[in-house]
């Protein structure tokens, strides 16, 4: 059984973002890039269901798509486990084009568990995902919180509106993650990093796809009014501000 | 054409949220030209599918088939493309909750259209088609311009007010086309939260972070929010440790919510936590230290020691809600 990670590079989470090219594009200056947040928790959790024989998964391929810029980041995946990665070498212009050259991957080379995060921290999307599994015409099971591999049934927890759910899908799926995948991401040990130096990335070149969606500009969010203070010893105060000047009591 | 917009419903019921969508798109019909057709999916009342009418939805087409009984993303997507055609909508709006983000991107591959996701806001415009989204997770917005001819919104929620503007709507029993073989989703079992006010239905939310010091110290944290009607929330650390549900973790990682009111208490402000929490209406911070990053945040702020604030805070609402 083989795993596909998808994974997105991503400003790390403490960014503070600024715009260039009449707020056009992102200024890259001095930006961290890590993997996406929970595309680390989902490798954390392919790495875990690996480490179990029982499970029978022989590999754990990670896939990008993206400029060469992005090497260090599918490295540090490398570093944390991955067998292997392959990187679509295209400028990700939209979410649609993303999952479609995901697709083309795929259908190559199949997969029986493909993991996407829930959504990227820089585009908030929340789309790939799910356009991966109807483009390959394959269930997927989103907001999973958990995954597991019960006597070769593959046994998810997802997040509803107000609760949860156990399902179950036959593979191949896609499986839209979120928290509670894993607990903490996977670290990369020295021996990993070593190790990740001679592991292979497969450098495909795109299919032509025309985007769905064009970013026009960035805008900041509007500065907040200064923060009104009241004295600690009358905090009652505040309820009479927030009913009376806020009007949101 | 028209614009189509899911409404999903809670045991038989639409919620505050759902009005919210049929009030945005019966002003994005407005702004096209066209009508708002509400599709509903599941066991509803017609009383209840009534109600759409009040918010806008000039007709809503109802779908009930033993197969829809939970959620499969690929039946659900099936049948809201069948209406989409059906209907002819240029414009399809779901919600950005699980439901919408589970099913939009299918929806998106299906029907050639492009998405905008988690949209707080009317378009920009109609033509060309351009709404603002949420990027860099709250720390900017992107004017997207959706060059498809069919366009998907998901509507955060909480992020549009009810209008009542319209008045009685036409109810249509809708056969979609199921297959054999398309439900592949097996539900084993459901556990729901109940009798909770759900933490992104909220209009009111009171959030612990580590500056409540231990779990032990939450009663009165859930005191003040009772009486407020408010759902309780807490920080990354708070639910790593333990201390509160994972349900309530909010932040990039977590929940993203947008109430008219939210309390941080004992919460640095952390970006990756504004980042959850940065589109509510009002933020209240209280917190020991003067210069901690949720002032900047926060229209309202108290410095000072969360067990002693907070106890004055309960006996001031209990005094508001005397009078
Ligand atoms: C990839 C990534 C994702 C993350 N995602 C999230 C996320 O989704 N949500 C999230 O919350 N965090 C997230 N974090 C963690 C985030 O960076 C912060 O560490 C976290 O938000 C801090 O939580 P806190 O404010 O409760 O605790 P602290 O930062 O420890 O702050 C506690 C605050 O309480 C104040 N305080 C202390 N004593 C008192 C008292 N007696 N009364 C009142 N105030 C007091 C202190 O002055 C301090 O400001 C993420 C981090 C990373 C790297």
């Amino acid at each position: 059984m083989k795993v596909l990670v998808c994974i997105s590079n991503v400003p790390d989470t403490t960014t503070k973002v600024r715009f260039i090219d009449d707020n056009r594009k992102l200024d890259t200056t001095g930006i961290q890039w890590v993997i996406n947040p929970w595309d680390e928790l989902s490798l954390t959790r392919a790495l875990e269901l690996k480490d179990v024989a029982s499970n029978g998964i022989e590999k754990v391929t990670v896939a990008h798509v993206g400029s060469v810029a992005a090497e260090p980041v599918i490295r540090k995946a490398l570093a944390i486990g991955a067998d292997d990665a392959i990187r679509v070498n295209a400028e990700a212009s939209d979410a649609y084009f993303v999952a479609s050259q995901l697709a083309e991957v795929i259908k190559q080379n199949p997969y029986d568990i493909i993991m996407c995060g829930i959504e990227s921290s820089d585009h908030n999307g929340s789309t790939v995902g799910g356009m991966l599994a109807e483009l390959l015409g394959i269930p997927s099971v989103s907001a999973v919180s958990s995954l597991s591999i019960e006597n070769g049934t593959f046994v998810l927890t997802r997040e509803i509106d107000g609760g949860k759910e156990n399902v179950q899908v036959p593979a191949p799926f896609v499986a839209v993650v979120q928290k509670g995948i894993a607990k903490e991401p996977r670290i990369a040990a020295m021996r990993g990093i070593m190790m990740a130096r001679t592991k292979p990335i497969a450098v495909v070149e795109p299919a032509a796809i025309e985007a769905y969606t064009e970013v026009m500009g960035y805008e900041m969010p509007k500065p907040r009014a200064a923060c009104k203070f009241v004295d600690a010893e009358n905090a009652g105060q505040l309820i009479a501000l927030l009913q009376n000047e806020a009007k949101v009591l | 054409m028209s614009v189509l917009v899911f409404v999903e419903n809670w045991d038989g019921k639409f919620k505050k949220a759902t009005f919210e969508m049929v009030s945005y798109a019966s002003i994005v019909a407005e702004m096209s030209n066209s009508n708002v057709v509400a599709l509903s999916i599941g066991n509803v009342e017609n009383a209840e599918l009534e109600k759409l009418g009040k918010f806008g939805a000039t007709k809503v087409v109802s779908v009930t088939n033993d197969k829809l009984n939970f959620l499969d993303n690929q039946a659900y997507t099936s049948v809201i493309a069948q209406v989409a055609e059906k209907e002819n909508a240029e414009v399809v709006i779901l919600s950005n909750n699980n439901t919408g983000k589970a099913l939009a991107p299918r929806l998106s591959v299906r029907l050639k259209a492009g998405i905008g996701s988690g949209v707080n806001h009317l378009p920009l415009s109609i033509t060309p088609f351009v709404v603002q989204k949420r990027a860099y997770s709250g720390n900017a917005f992107a004017n997207l311009l959706i060059k498809t001819p069919v366009k998907i919104l998901t509507l955060a929620q909480n992020s549009f007010e009810i209008k009542e503007n319209g008045s009685s709507t036409l109810i249509e029993n809708f056969n979609a086309d199921l297959g054999e073989g398309v439900v592949k989703t097996v539900v084993k079992d459901v556990q729901k939260q109940t009798g909770k006010i759900l933490l992104t239905d909220a209009d009111v939310v009171v959030s612990g972070g580590r500056g409540m010091k231990s779990p032990d110290n939450w009663a009165p944290l859930v005191e003040f929010a009772e009486l407020l009607g408010a759902a309780t929330a807490c920080s990354r650390p708070v639910s790593d440790e333990g201390w509160r549900p994972h349900e309530e973790h909010t932040g990039q990682t977590g929940k993203i919510i947008a109430p008219n009111l939210y309390f941080a208490i004992g919460i640095s402000g952390a970006t990756q936590h504004l980042a959850g929490v940065s589109s509510s209406k009002y933020i209240v911070a209280v917190n020991t230290d003067k210069d901690a990053p949720i002032f900047s945040a926060a229209q309202y702020g108290i410095v000072g020691d969360a067990s002693k604030v907070l106890p004055k805070l309960v006996e001031a609402v209990k005094e508001m809600k005397a009078k």
